[in-house]
């Protein structure tokens, strides 16, 4: 373990969930450094993709904190609420927000990522619009939404169909505009994507698919079709990009080129999470994840990295060193009663198994697990998970049996006995 | 800790462990109580079956509980033995934590409902009770 002395001082900037693992990570190897987390929002962290099940009335706003009250005090840090870090200095090792000033040691950047919203005609002169990324987003839009609101939303992504999801029963009627000619884009192929629509839809969301806004107009969208979309609520949920400012002004590196010559937004990390600047870390939505189903860096805006990110970051911030972690897309939640599941990469030969209502869709190539997309009824697919983050040889592997419920034993008796006997443990 | 660990070759495939796991996280004091109200097995352990093999699987209450750290409300922690525990009442079951566990053990509670999992009988004095009530002992609580 490499020497840390005992009165270095952390700065962690962000509140989500990556300075959580962040701090829980540094105070298991430093019980006396003093922490400063700095965050632009007003509340202790809370489980972000809570607001829609919030807004759903499935959850309540005393559930909702990531760590129980005390949290904070009990890790002896010092957290500064609605309080964005504006500068950072890399040489003389400091931090402030406005003219309070906050020196450094190790500094995490933990700053998450901001809703994208596209130049759209019109656009400044809607009166109620919103994103749909933090907890204010959900409570404004507890308050300015009854029965009879007619909610437009721009996105059929994971956080548009979250935000349909929450705003369902609280509102009169919900209309999703997506350029992309599926829903779900990012994470669906078209079969799977046309069985979540069509859900949906008889749910009486309504879709506009390979469309978008051409402009809005006095109480409706002008969509590029020639549709018009009556609309009390705007809700624009196109994507996040990355927060690197802070990252950047320092010199960071803070995007990489792909090889379509798209450069990817997002923080430049090693193993351990430092930057390529000293002592300064970054994690989670902020930063590029290793994908170990692309074998690169991509962004992976997804609540699991981010915390084990910090984690990780936190571990070597304080001085300790742990196993490199495998990344992958992993992504679960319901839709108004219908369940999803997906993870991996889908290349590779499809294997579709459909039982009852459930639609259960493999992908597998070189004798391995790639991706997986499970909507409806679905058990124990971490199993599944696991064999592409594995990268598990499917060499002696029941696959048929796999594919129909996920299962140990379809992994071989040695696997079992290694995971689940003494001698393995 | 002591972990909850399968001796394969003594298990009948009985399916006793699942019933008494059920039983035990109901907090009914009577066994017939706890299924009155439809729940069925499995919930913290379940027994595979590969021919004529059998054997119980159960929360590894890991070092790195993949489970905890993916979990999007909070819901899942480590209590002061050891065990991974869920908190029912912030659980809002989106399953990212289903999609995370690398052995299949975490169970869905259905739709908007909390998960199910091993909490090691932390209400009954961390006796588990599949381990109490397997009559072959092809399941032992015992320390690494
Ligand atoms: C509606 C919704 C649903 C989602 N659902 C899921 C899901 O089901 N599963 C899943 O895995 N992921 C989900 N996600 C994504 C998940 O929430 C993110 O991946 C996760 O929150 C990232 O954590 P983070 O700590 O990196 O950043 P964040 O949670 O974004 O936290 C960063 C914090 O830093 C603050 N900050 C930014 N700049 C500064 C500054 N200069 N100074 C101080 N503070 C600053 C921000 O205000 C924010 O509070 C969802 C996201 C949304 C919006
Ligand atoms: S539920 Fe799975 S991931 Fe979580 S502690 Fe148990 S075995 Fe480990
Ligand atoms: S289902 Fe419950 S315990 Fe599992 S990740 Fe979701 S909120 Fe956490």
């Amino acid at each position: 373990m490499k020497k840390v002395s005992t009165d270095t001082r952390y700065v962690i900037i962000g509140n989500g969930v990556a300075s959580i693992g962040a701090i829980e990570a540094i105070r298991k190897n430093d019980k006396t450094g003093s922490i400063t987390v700095l965050a632009d929002e007003k509340y202790p962290c809370y489980g972000r993709p809570l607001i829609s099940y919030y807004l759903e009335g499935m959850t309540t706003r005393d559930k909702m904190d990531y760590r129980p009250a005390g949290f904070y005090a009990a890790n002896n840090v010092k957290l500064v609420l609605g309080s964005p870090a504006d500068r950072i200095d890399a040489v003389s090792r400091k931090v402030w927000c406005g003219d309070s000033e906050y020196a450094y040691d190790r500094l995490l950047i933990a700053t998450g990522s901001s809703p994208v919203v596209p130049p759209t005609a019109g656009y400044e002169d809607v009166k109620r619009k919103y994103t749909f990324n933090k907890l204010d987003d959900a409570l404004e839009l507890e308050k300015v939404t009854d029965g009879t609101t007619r909610v437009l939303i721009i996105g059929a992504g994971l956080t548009g169909l979250k935000a349909a999801e929450g705003l369902y029963p609280r509102v009169k009627e919900i209309t999703v505009v997506d350029m992309a000619p599926r829903v779900l884009p990012a994470v669906m192929d078209d079969e799977s994507s046309g069985i979540i629509r069509s859900y949906l839809e008889n749910k009486g969301i309504r879709f506009f698919l390979s469309d978008s806004v051409e402009k809005y107009c006095d109480g409706y969208a002008l969509l590029k079709s020639g549709a018009e979309v009556d609309f009390d609520v705007l809700v624009t949920a196109v994507g996040v990009r990355p927060n690197t400012r802070l990252a950047e002004s320092i010199g960071c590196v803070t995007e990489r080129m792909t090889e379509s010559g798209r450069p990817f937004r997002g923080i430049v990390v090693g193993d351990d999470q430092q930057t390529t600047v000293a002592d300064v870390y970054a994690a989670g939505d902020c930063t590029l994840s290793y994908d170990v189903t692309i074998k690169n860096t991509r962004p992976l805006f997804i609540q699991p990295n981010a915390y084990m990110q910090g984690e990780t970051a936190g571990t070597y911030m304080s001085g300790g060193s742990r196993e490199k972690r495998e990344y992958l897309p992993v992504n679960a939640g319901g839709f108004l009663g219908l369940h999803v599941i997906t993870a991996g990469a889908y290349d590779g030969e499809p294997i579709t198994v459909r039982d009852g209502g459930s639609f259960h869709r493999f992908f597998i190539k070189d004798n391995r697990l790639r991706g997986f997309i499970q909507i409806g009824e679905y058990s124990r697919v971490g199993i599944l998970t696991d064999l592409i983050r594995r990268e598990a040889d499917l060499e002696g592997v029941d696959l048929a049996s796999l594919v129909r419920h996920p299962n140990l034993a379809a992994l071989g008796m040695d696997y079992v006995h290694s995971v689940l006997g003494k001698e393995g443990a | 800790m002591k972990r909850v660990y399968v001796k394969e070759e003594w298990c009948l495939g009985c399916r006793l462990c699942e019933y008494w796991c059920v039983y035990s996280g109901s907090g009914e004091k009577n066994f017939p109580f706890a299924f009155d109200k439809g729940a069925t097995p499995p919930a913290g352990i379940q027994v595979e079956e590969v021919g004529p093999v059998h054997f119980a699987v159960n929360c590894r209450h890991c070092d790195d509980p993949l489970c905890l750290k993916g979990c999007i409300s909070g819901a899942l922690s480590r209590d002061g033995y050891g065990a991974i525990r869920i908190d029912k009442t912030k659980c809002v079951g989106c399953h990212t934590c289903i999609a995370l566990c690398p052995y299949g053990c975490i169970v869905s509670g259905g739709d908007n409902m909390p998960i199910k999992k091993c909490q090691l009988c932390a209400g009954r004095d961390y006796t588990p009770q599949c381990v109490s009530h397997c009559p072959n002992e092809a399941i032992v609580f015992e320390e690494e």
